[in-house]
Formats: C-alpha cells, structure tokens, sequence
C-alpha cells in the first residue's frame, strides 16, 4: 500500500487520508479506491462528488445524513463501497475521515 | 481495510431502556460502519425495542440508576422517567441520533441482521405481525449461537 502512495506523491495520514485536499484528483481517488479493492463507475463517482460538496458546505457526513441525501440510500452506499463505506468513500474523496459514531 | 480482528459482532438485547437500547444500537451500527458483520438478538424487555406499538416510547431508567445524581424516591415519582426521557432525546437529537424507528431502518439497511427470541416472542404471547418487518426472523438461543460461524466473532449481552 505504502509504495502506491509513493507513486501518487500526495500527503498521507497514517490511515490513508490526503491531508490536503488541494493535492486531490480523480487519478488519485481512483488509485485509492484500487488500494481498498473498489473500481470506480460513474456511479462511485457521482457519491463521491456529493462527499466533497457536503465537507466543502461544512457539513458532517454521517449514516443518518446518507439516508437523508436524496442521492442513494443506505443499502446501495453498502453495496458501492462494502466493508465500511463511510470511511472507504470519505478516503477516495480525498476528504477527512468522519468523525461521527453514526 | 480495516486491521481489527474482530469480524462478526452478536449482540443480546434483553433490556428495553433508551440507554441500553441505544447502546446495543451505536455500537452495532458502528460494527458495520467498520466492515464488521453484526446481529442483535431481542430477548425478554429487549423485544419491546421492535414493537410496532412499543419501539417510539422507550423510556430512561430513573430508578436504580445511580448515574441520574437523583435520590432514588425523586426517581419514583410519577412523571420523573418521562421528563429524564424528553430531555434525553433532546440531546440525543442535539447529536443526530435517530429515533429508534429510524435507527432501526438504518440497521436494516446497514445489513444489521434482526432477531426476535423464540421463548421471550412466545412468552409475552407476541406474533410476527406485532414486530417490525425488519426482522429477519425468529430465532432460539441455539439458532442465535450457530450465527458465530466465523474466527474474530464476538457475543455481548446488553
């Protein structure tokens, strides 16, 4: 994993999270998405557009704010990115991690 | 991917006070929110938390729960669990906490699956109808221990 960070030349928390979202862009999600197993499809992308909004907006994303976003439901945020999607998707995005326990 | 070792959570549910209810909740929710399988097996007051007519009106305990800095007897009164309750539930909302009813639907959602115990369905002679039809079914306690079929399973009673 350390070695595809390298090769994006982008700063990095110690769990994955670009540290300045300036440095962001689509080739660099679409590398972390490789990382956490996920290929991109304009559907990814377009939850991951809604993500940057929400944090540029100053917006705290939660579970409860996915089923409130008119954008996807729950079920599909599970399945577009499985095995944790707030934290998996808010990575890709290039925005901090959640803070939220719901 | 998540580095912890735990991979599949179970969790009892055998009490129906908010803090109890919500504690079995948060943490479920956030199991899967860390790609952590996780199950709630409604047992004996826990059910009350997926009854139709029941879920919306938990209540705090005041009585016996050293916690509320209240003397016992003041806990007692009438109106003291309803007042703890609203103000409770303020702050719960201050945080973005859901209902229990859409707290529910978001377990669901999340893949949180939802069990009524047999014995305690039978006991306060229950039928499927009054349970939320997010359930995923009725289950003995037998059944509830076959769901930890996995390495990294861990069962906690609430």
């Amino acid at each position: 994993m350390e070695t595809q960070v390298n090769t994006l030349n982008v700063d990095r928390n110690q769990e994955g999270y670009l540290t300045d979202f300036s440095q962001w862009n689509k080739e660099v999600g679409e590398q972390i998405a490789k990382e956490e197993g996920i290929e991109m499809t304009p559907r990814h992308w377009e939850v991951i557009n809604w993500i940057q909004e929400q944090v540029k907006a100053d917006k705290a994303l939660s579970i409860r704010g996915i089923k409130k976003s008119g954008v996807l439901d729950i079920k599909e945020f599970y399945a577009l990115f499985p095995g944790g999607p707030l934290k998996i998707s808010t990575k890709i995005a290039g925005v901090p991690k959640p803070k939220s326990c719901i | 991917m998540s580095t912890t070792k735990v991979k599949k959570m179970l969790f009892i549910l055998s009490k129906a006070t908010i803090e109890n209810v919500y504690a079995a909740f948060i943490m479920a929710n956030g199991a899967r929110m860390e790609g952590i399988e996780a199950e709630i097996f409604f047992t004996f007051f826990g059910l009350e938390a997926v009854q139709k007519k029941k879920l919306n009106n938990l209540h705090v305990a005041t009585v016996g729960n050293p916690a509320m800095h209240i003397p016992t007897m003041v806990g007692g009164l009438p109106g003291m669990e309803a007042i703890a309750t609203r103000m409770m539930k303020k702050e719960m909302e201050k945080l973005d906490m859901p209902p229990v009813d859409e707290f529910l639907e978001i377990l669901s959602a999340s893949g949180v699956k939802l069990w009524g115990c047999k014995l305690a369905v039978d006991m306060f002679h229950l039928e499927e109808k009054d349970l939320i039809d997010d359930m995923d079914g009725i289950l003995t306690i037998g059944d509830f221990y076959n769901r930890a079929d996995q390495d990294g399973t861990q069962m906690l009673f609430v």
